[in-house]
Order: structure tokens, then C-alpha cells, then sequence
């Protein structure tokens, strides 16, 4: 829509998605949640998916303002992804799964092959994103974010950090430091190398919103404090 | 397209391109100029409405998404007989409107705001309001005017 409000886009035609009631809803297979694309930020922050997807909830309250989370999607933030989409990291650090169709049928992939770089994906001209899903009985989790302000901004650099009990790992997954959202794991016996990984694996680059040098140093110290809240 | 909605509480017919949006065809074809038009972008919260009884900012909807749908605008906020929303009044009695352009947005975040938080804290407030600029930064008294707004309705 602001591409058609500044005079840059003027489409023969929109197809509105919000009015596809299947790609609103969630469901539970087990311990995996599914997650439709056409979920709102806004519904993300309901009770009884925050409290599955804790770091999610807490990245999807940190996009843009009230009104804009009554308007976005998942989707619509993987569809564009921006490795500053604030809900990358903690689905990212989930190792959660895309879902795609066409006419010519479905396909999934782990988001972290769907996404190929800044604002590049895998989604075909013809497909459409249908949900993400995750394994959610995970264990502690939280999500942490930088800008200028707390919010209408897009992320300087983002951390979500999950603790995943079953396979004995702490993963991280990091935003605004590279062409795309990264992913750095580690065993919780050696979490606490964790910050240091994370420093090393980035690839910031300067930019109007800070330094390179900035964002390496501000997700060391979000990942030291997502350790201390996470693992203790 | 013509799109049937509920504008302000009545059944409106209009025959817009449906991709324009929601902003252009309130103030241009429905002369309903309350929502203001500033950015453009969803930034700054000028154009807030309810659609469907949520906020949303009508410069980021398709008209077309509007079809069947109801929406309220600062001019059908009042009672209809020129008296005030408890909200606009609110604004007033605590001198929350300076040049008044952010205003209509405010007050609608702010009854969107109490409609889910009746009683909310400053930080709730805060956070209920970061979507909407006001450029000549009267905020502290347009927080003010929110808290009565709620003290208000509690009596």
C-alpha cells in the first residue's frame, strides 16, 4: 500500500488474503504448532499463543506500533524477508518449517533455505505461503531487540534465544547482522562460549541505522543477557 | 468496484478502485476529512480508524479489504447530536490539542485502547499510543487526557 500511496505500484487488481479464514488459524499435531501465514502480530500477542511461542510473542510486540500488528502478517514478514523481520530470529531459532502451494502442490523447507538474502526467498511468482511450524514444548526462550526507539523501528540488531532440553541445545538466532537471519548453536554444557560464537558468526555491515562495530557488540551483550534469563 | 461498507454507522455505497486506499477514498470521495493524511507510510497514526472495530491505519488498507466491513472515523465518534465522545472530551478538559492534526488518530487509538484496557497503566498507555505522532510533542498532556478519559468511565 505505500508503494501505491507514493505513485510507485499502480496494480490492475489485489487479491486480499485477510478473508482467507484457513490461513488465520493455528493447530497442535503433537508438539507441533502450526502457525497459519495470515496470523496478525496483533493475535501473536493473545494469551494463548504467547504463552507456546514466548520469544515470538515478545518479538511480534516490538513490530511497528498497535495498528500496524492489526494489519501483519507472519506471511507477509517472511515473505519480504528483511533480515531485520523481528519474527525471523525466533522462528529461526526454532528451526521452524515454511509451507508453500501452488497449483502445482505444496512444499516445505526449513525457513533458514527459504530465506536467501536480503529480501530474496525462494517463493515462486506463483506461490503462496501457508504457515510455519515448529516444535513449541521447548524450553526458556526470550527475544531482544535495538533501535532508537522502542517503537516504530526497524531493528538495529535482534537476538531470540531458545533452549531446547530434548536435544541438549541452546540456540541463537540473530537479525540486522548479515544478509539474513543466523542461526549459531551450541550444547548447554558449553552455552556460555554463546556470545562469543554469536560475535564471531555475524557479518554486520554500517549502515544509517548504526555500525557494524555497534551491532557486533550490542548482540554479544543481548546474547550474554538472553543467557542469563534463558540458562541462568 | 463498488464496495458497500459502514461508514460511521450507516450503509455507504461507493464505486472506488478498489486498490486505492481506504485514507484516499474517506477524505476524497466521502469528504470525511477528520482522518488526516500525513505520511503516508503507516509512521505516523494521523489516519487511524476502526475498522471493524480494530485500529488500523487507513493509508495501509485497500478500500476493496473495506467491503462489508464497518468503519468509524473521528466524525462518528460523538453521539450523533453533537455531543462528545467521553474521549474528546477528555482531550479538551485536559488541553491535550495543540494544532490538533494528530488529534483524531489519538482519539481513536485511545478509545481502541480502553476498549481492551479500561484502566491502564502509564506504560500501557505509552505503549497503546507509540503508533501515533504528535509533531508539536504535547504529550504529557495527551497522557493526561487519557487517564481521565478512564478515570471518567469508572466514575
Amino acid at each position: 500500500m505505500v508503494d501505491v500511496n507514493f505513485g510507485r505500484l499502480n496494480p490492475t487488481g489485489l487479491l486480499d488474503l485477510s478473508r482467507v479464514v484457513e490461513l488465520s488459524e493455528w493447530s497442535l499435531e503433537g508438539d507441533v504448532l502450526r502457525l497459519g501465514a495470515g496470523i496478525t502480530f496483533a493475535r501473536l500477542l493473545e494469551p494463548g499463543l504467547a504463552a507456546m511461542v514466548p520469544a515470538l510473542a515478545q518479538a511480534a510486540r516490538t513490530v511497528g506500533s498497535p495498528q500496524i500488528r492489526q494489519r501483519a502478517t507472519l506471511g507477509g514478514n517472511l515473505a519480504t524477508g528483511s533480515p531485520a523481520g523481528d519474527s525471523i530470529p525466533p522462528l529461526v531459532a526454532h528451526l521452524a518449517e515454511i509451507e508453500l502451494a501452488s497449483v502445482r502442490g505444496r512444499r516445505r523447507m526449513p525457513l533458514g533455505e527459504f530465506i536467501l538474502g536480503p529480501k530474496r526467498t525462494a517463493l515462486r511468482s506463483d506461490e503462496l505461503i501457508l504457515s510455519v511450524s515448529m516444535r513449541y514444548s521447548v524450553g526458556a526462550q526470550t527475544f531482544m531487540k535495538v533501535g532508537a526507539r522502542s517503537a516504530m523501528v526497524i531493528s538495529v540488531a535482534s537476538i531470540a534465544m531458545l533452549v531446547d532440553d530434548e536435544r541438549d541445545q541452546v540456540r541463537v538466532g540473530y537479525g540486522s547482522a548479515g544478509p539474513t537471519v543466523g542461526l549459531v548453536c551450541s550444547s548447554r554444557a558449553a552455552a556460555a562460549g554463546l556470545p562469543g560464537a554469536v560475535e564471531n558468526a555475524c557479518v554486520p555491515i554500517d549502515d544509517v541505522r548504526a555500525s557494524a562495530r555497534y551491532r557486533r557488540r550490542a548482540l554479544r551483550v543481548m546474547t550474554e543477557r538472553a543467557l542469563e534469563r534463558c540458562v541462568g | 468496484m463498488r464496495i458497500e461498507a459502514t461508514v460511521n454507522g450507516t450503509p455507504t455505497s461507493i464505486d472506488a478502485d478498489p486498490c486505492l486506499s481506504l485514507l484516499t477514498v474517506l477524505r476524497d470521495d466521502l469528504g470525511l476529512a477528520g482522518s488526516k493524511n500525513a505520511c503516508e507510510q503507516g509512521e505516523c497514526g494521523s489516519c487511524s480508524v476502526l475498522l471493524d472495530g480494530d485500529l488500523v491505519c487507513a493509508c495501509l488498507v485497500a478500500v476493496g479489504q473495506a467491503d462489508g466491513r464497518t468503519v468509524l472515523t473521528i466524525e462518528g465518534l460523538g453521539d450523533g447530536d453533537g455531543g462528545l465522545h467521553r474521549v474528546q472530551q477528555a482531550f479538551i478538559d485536559a488541553g491535550a490539542v495543540q494544532c490538533g492534526f494528530c488529534t483524531p488518530g489519538l482519539i481513536l487509538a485511545t478509545v481502541s485502547l480502553l476498549d481492551t484496557i479500561p484502566d491502564p497503566t502509564e506504560d500501557e498507555i505509552r505503549e497503546g499510543l507509540s503508533g501515533n505522532l504528535c509533531r508539536c510533542t504535547g504529550y504529557q498532556k495527551i497522557l493526561d487526557a487519557v487517564a481521565l478519559a478512564a478515570a471518567v468511565a469508572a466514575g
